[in-house]
């Protein structure tokens, strides 16, 4: 009798389960899929060297800035050397996130957001780990956690290499923080990075993009990277490391020839983010001669 | 008790306790029915304050007026591009048409403030300090009034999106308390279709948008611990006459603690 009660209570509970609603114990929403970045703002601008436009870097950050050669990355230790997590926004790679689930009970443990080229992988732990000790190591991914406010998720990244943040232009050290809000409405994701370094920024530094979900992601050949002798002088000379002295580095004026951007401008600060700074360039900005647009860097 | 009947009745009382949560939540008909709060008293966010762009992206093209010709990143059609290549502020001058960059698809990427407040208990009034500018956002049935003259900030249609509750998933019997309030999530977005829109710039350098452009947006806002609020605005322009794609893009504003730096002026057609 007994036998035949709990043949029926695992009939029950099965077709039960049937009918129960399909609501994740954790997540809000569901941010599965591959989402493909919109690329319509110049967050991964490349174009000209010393573009530090709207970046509130402090006097340390715009000295790195300035001193770094991108030859450098052509060095045999540097050569597979990742972005550090801000890439999520300002690089030019899609999103994959799955999410990693607890074996037995299937609890939500990360979402993970795939590697891709030069960006290493990031966990978002949502089981409630703390942050490590501020001397664990620091790997190229840093260690994120995440918690849901609503539908959004807020992830919180610390523990990541020093790196530059917006191709080539500009740093973060390997004391910073990187905070992502994760916005999901229908097939849009937008994820609004917020970076803080009290080495090399004097104020957040605030970046969006916006991924739709595909099915037809642009496959980019995500191969292991292998180092090469990519500039013979630098292993002929193993004590070179490309980088500019103080006001030495040949493209600093650059932008100022091409747009007629003041040079104080282009060299960035936390002030040149605000609607006020345009009075200060009103009087010595005159626009550049018309282009042909299709010579434009990323004219589409 | 037969051995089917047994099973049938233990299957319809699984079924009832997995929808348990739900009975319990449907309203008391002794109740007396409580209309539905006004879109001012069921914000799931709170937007009012004064808002400032912070301009870190594409800060070439809206800090200062680009070149004529300068619209990297934009899915423009082959029209749109010939469009803007014949751009002429005077003449846009000349027809008193200062304001075409300072339209709805445009404005929230103007470098600026905004100044939001509840104009009724089911409109939000963004006010905005660049071009002197006012976006009225009507919570609605989702359908934009007929017959309204075109204008440079159209017909915005608002609402709340909030999310789901999170229903926890029970496999036992757990002590419930009659009438006990349902566990009321969090946080919120507002959605936002604008059309009805007077033909404008997407750019400052004549990039066009067509008075068949629809926007919709989502506001989002985040608070952090330490006190500071941001609003991410996401934006998608559909306009075929112009855009190969939909355009996308998010702009975010910081909050400030009041309106010292409020500043309005005028439409600039060069500036």
């Amino acid at each position: 009798m007994l036998g035949s009660l709990v043949g029926h209570m695992r009939i029950a509970t099965l077709i039960s389960l049937a009918f129960l609603p399909a609501a994740p114990a954790l997540a809000q929403v569901d941010l599965t899929g591959t989402w493909a970045r919109s690329g319509q703002s110049d967050n991964v601008e490349s174009v000209e060297p010393v573009d530090l436009l709207g970046m509130p870097l402090n006097a340390n950050g715009r000295a790195k800035a300035l001193s770094y050669d991108i030859a450098a990355l052509s060095a045999t230790e540097r050569q597979c050397q990742m972005y550090p997590p801000f890439y999520t926004v300002s690089g030019p790679f899609s999103l994959t996130i799955s999410a990693v689930q607890e074996p037995v009970t299937q609890k939500l443990l990360a979402w993970k957001i795939a590697a891709w080229g030069d960006r290493d992988e990031t966990m978002i732990w949502m089981d409630g780990r703390p942050h490590p000790s501020k001397y664990a190591p620091h790997p190229h991914g840093g260690f994120t956690t995440g918690t849901w406010q609503g539908d959004t998720l807020t992830s919180v990244t610390t523990h990541f290499k020093l790196g530059d943040i917006k191709r080539h232009r500009g740093f973060s050290s390997d004391q910073a923080t990187f905070t992502m809000r994760f916005n999901r409405h229908g097939d849009l994701l937008t994820v609004t990075g917020i970076l803080e370094d009290p080495v090399y920024l004097a104020e957040p530094y605030v970046l969006t993009e916006v991924f739709r979900l595909t099915t037809n992601p642009n496959g980019f050949p995500s191969t292991a990277c292998e180092p090469i002798e990519e500039l013979p002088r630098l292993h002929e000379d193993p004590t070179l490391a490309p980088a500019y002295l103080p006001g030495k580095h040949p493209a600093l004026n650059e932008v100022t020839e091409k747009y007629n951007i003041p040079l104080e401008a282009v060299l960035g600060g936390p002030e040149t983010m605000y609607p006020e700074y345009r009075k200060k360039l009103k009087d010595a900005y005159v626009p550049p001669a018309p282009v042909r647009a299709a010579a434009g860097p990323g004219n589409q | 008790m037969s051995r089917a009947k047994s099973t049938v009745v233990l299957v319809a009382g699984a079924i009832a306790l997995s929808f348990g949560l739900r009975v319990n939540a449907q309203p008391n008909p002794n109740r007396a029915a409580t209309p539905p709060r006004a879109p001012r008293a069921a914000a799931p966010i709170d937007l009012t304050g004064y808002w400032v762009s912070i301009v870190t992206q594409d800060w070439r093209w809206r800090m200062v007026t680009p070149a004529n010709g300068d619209y990297p990143r934009l899915p423009l059609t082959p029209e749109a591009r010939d469009l803007a290549s014949a751009w002429d502020p005077a003449k846009d001058e000349a027809a008193g048409e200062q304001c075409r960059s300072y339209g709805a698809p445009a404005l929230m990427s103007v470098p600026g403030r905004l100044h939001i407040t509840w104009q009724d208990d089911r409109t939000l009034k963004v006010e905005v300090d660049a071009g002197t500018q006012t976006r009225t956002l009507s919570f609605g049935d989702g359908n934009a009034p007929a017959d309204q003259p075109r204008t440079w900030q159209g017909v915005s249609v608002a609402q709340w999106q909030t999310p789901r509750p999170n229903v926890p998933l029970l496999l036992r019997p757990a002590e419930r308390t009659a009438d006990a309030p349902a566990v009321t999530p969090t946080g919120g977005s507002l959605r936002v279709v604008t059309t009805n829109l007077r033909a404008g710039y997407l750019r400052k350098n004549g990039v066009p948008y067509s008075e068949n452009a629809v926007m919709t947006e989502h506001w989002d806002v985040y608070k952090r611990a330490n006190g500071e609020e941001y609003l991410t605005i996401t934006t998608q322009i559909d306009d075929p006459q112009y855009l190969r794609t939909p355009r996308l893009v998010a702009p975010v504003f910081k909050k400030e603690p009041n309106g010292a730096k409020w500043d309005p002026t005028p439409c600039s057609a060069r500036w």
